[in-house]
């Protein structure tokens, strides 16, 4: 199976409502780093990652993975969990069997999943009655379980405590170690600092910068995500 | 008064034949005009909460509007359509219980397909990001959600045959009102009040009470259920 990485963007702009929400973005995305992405509110963090995972179109531009069959390969964790009103169980399994997984297979597979993300226990409650915290380790064990190639996360821990952030990092960690790629939006810099390899820094819909994790935090380049890493500091 | 009360009492314990001759023929008219709305009506709410079209927005207003219709309008309507000068005169359905399917089916469809509308466009909201991640789009993607909504789909055909079974003024219009073929509980009431046989108006009234109150609570129950079950 060849890889669906790299990931190419090329001169990618996505225009809604007369805005330009990304504008002209080229990029190449590796296996092997986890990249976080950066930026304000409204930088476009959210709509890069939907143009990347193919759920919007660009307006103009091109976005290229390079193997066959990367609409499977991949997976997304939204910061809202989305669950259907069925088991924990259940909703691995659905996963499964859109991702085309034989029946034979697919409750094992879950099982396994949900082990791996700690909610074993909690396999056969209802998705919907899970805390925040559990919901959203579940839509990571929905990914676990398709062994994506690359995963992307927007803000997968905005709306949790502590210690659910805690939780859902380990598991992220556990992706990264198996071969995923991460790709993440996030607002925490300490958690841009403990997930990841690389910043990709948006400003208006724009890479203004992208640098390694050591050289981002202590000198980034660009005077917005100087602004940016200096002004987020204190809440971090 | 007391008499009364006690009269339709008496009728109701006692299995009036005549009583629940009239009970059994508002059922059959109000569950198949219900079932035929909900057939038409659930697909069509589906398609109004996904589809993109133009004059979308117009066709909701219209349909949330005649969730009020009245049912004498409806029925004067279905009168003229099959009254025998009428378009559809030559099928000689006016006066039958048939009619009186039409006319109600006329009058739950939009309640149904309304209701359906807002269900179904509330989840596709939540759901449609979600699905398409997965891979999931099409027809499989209604299913999906269809039948994850299965609970509220159910009360809005509930709140149908609530309305159905409990107006008068359309299948007076178009059943007539006939003894034994298509005299139902509400027209029976207002007529036999009208008449002066008070105990068996009354009888009947509780009666149209009594499945009121239980389909409401049906669909409490099942809402509740739901809710507890799936979350």
């Amino acid at each position: 199976m060849s890889a669906i990485l790299p990931l190419r963007l090329e001169e990618v702009s996505f225009v809604a409502g007369g805005r330009t929400l990304i504008d002209r973005v080229s990029l190449a995305l590796e296996a092997g780093t986890s990249s976080i992405i950066l930026g304000a509110n409204g930088a476009g963090k959210s709509v890069l990652m939907r143009l990347m995972h193919g759920l919007l179109a660009p307006s103009a531009g091109r976005v290229a993975w390079s193997g066959e069959g990367a609409r499977r390969r991949q997976a997304m964790v939204f910061q809202r969990p989305v669950m259907l009103r069925r088991s924990a169980l259940g909703n691995v399994i659905y996963a499964l069997d859109a991702a085309g997984v034989p029946p034979v297979q697919r409750e094992r597979l879950a099982a396994e999943a949900l082990e791996e993300v700690g909610l074993g226990h909690l396999a056969q409650r209802p998705a919907r009655v899970l805390s925040g915290g559990e919901q959203q380790r579940l839509s990571l064990a929905r990914a676990w379980a398709l062994h994506p190639e690359v995963l992307f996360l927007d803000e997968p821990t905005a709306s949790l405590d502590p210690g659910a952030t805690h939780e859902i990092e380990n598991i992220i960690r556990a992706f990264d170690a198996a071969g995923t790629k991460i790709v993440m939006s996030t607002h925490s810099l300490g958690q841009a600092r403990r997930l990841g390899d690389e910043v990709i820094y948006l400003h208006q819909g724009r890479i203004v910068e992208r640098a390694s994790i050591e050289r981002f935090f202590p000198h980034p380049a660009t005077a917005e995500a100087a602004a940016f890493v200096k002004g987020e500091l204190p809440w971090t | 008064m007391l008499d009364t009360l006690a009269s339709g009492l008496r009728l109701v314990a006692t299995l009036d034949l005549r009583l629940w001759q009239v009970v059994g023929l508002s059922l059959v008219v109000s569950l198949s005009a219900v079932a035929l709305a909900a057939l038409l009506g659930l697909p069509l709410g589906a398609a109004l909460a996904v589809g993109r079209f133009r004059g979308r927005q117009a066709v909701i207003v219209v349909l949330n509007a005649l969730m009020g219709l009245p049912p004498v309008v409806v029925g004067l309507v279905i009168y003229l359509l099959l009254s025998r000068a009428g378009p559809l005169g030559e099928l000689g359905l006016l006066f039958t219980p048939q009619a009186m399917v039409i006319a109600q089916t006329v009058l739950v469809l939009p309640i149904i397909a309304a209701l359906a509308r807002q269900a179904v466009e509330d989840a596709w909201r939540e759901y449609e990001e979600q699905l398409r991640s997965l891979g999931v789009e099409g027809t499989r993607a209604a299913l999906t959600v269809l039948w994850d909504i299965r609970f509220s789909l159910l009360t809005a055909v509930l709140a149908g045959l609530g309305r159905a079974s409990a107006e008068v003024g359309a299948v007076m219009i178009v059943g007539g009102n006939i003894d034994g073929v298509t005299r139902v509980m509400t027209t029976t009431i207002a007529l036999e009040t009208s008449k002066g046989d008070l105990p068996l108006a009354l009888g009947l009234g509780m009666v149209l009470i009594g499945i009121v109150l239980a389909l409401n609570a049906a669909a409490q129950l099942i809402k509740e259920a739901a809710q507890r079950r799936h979350g």
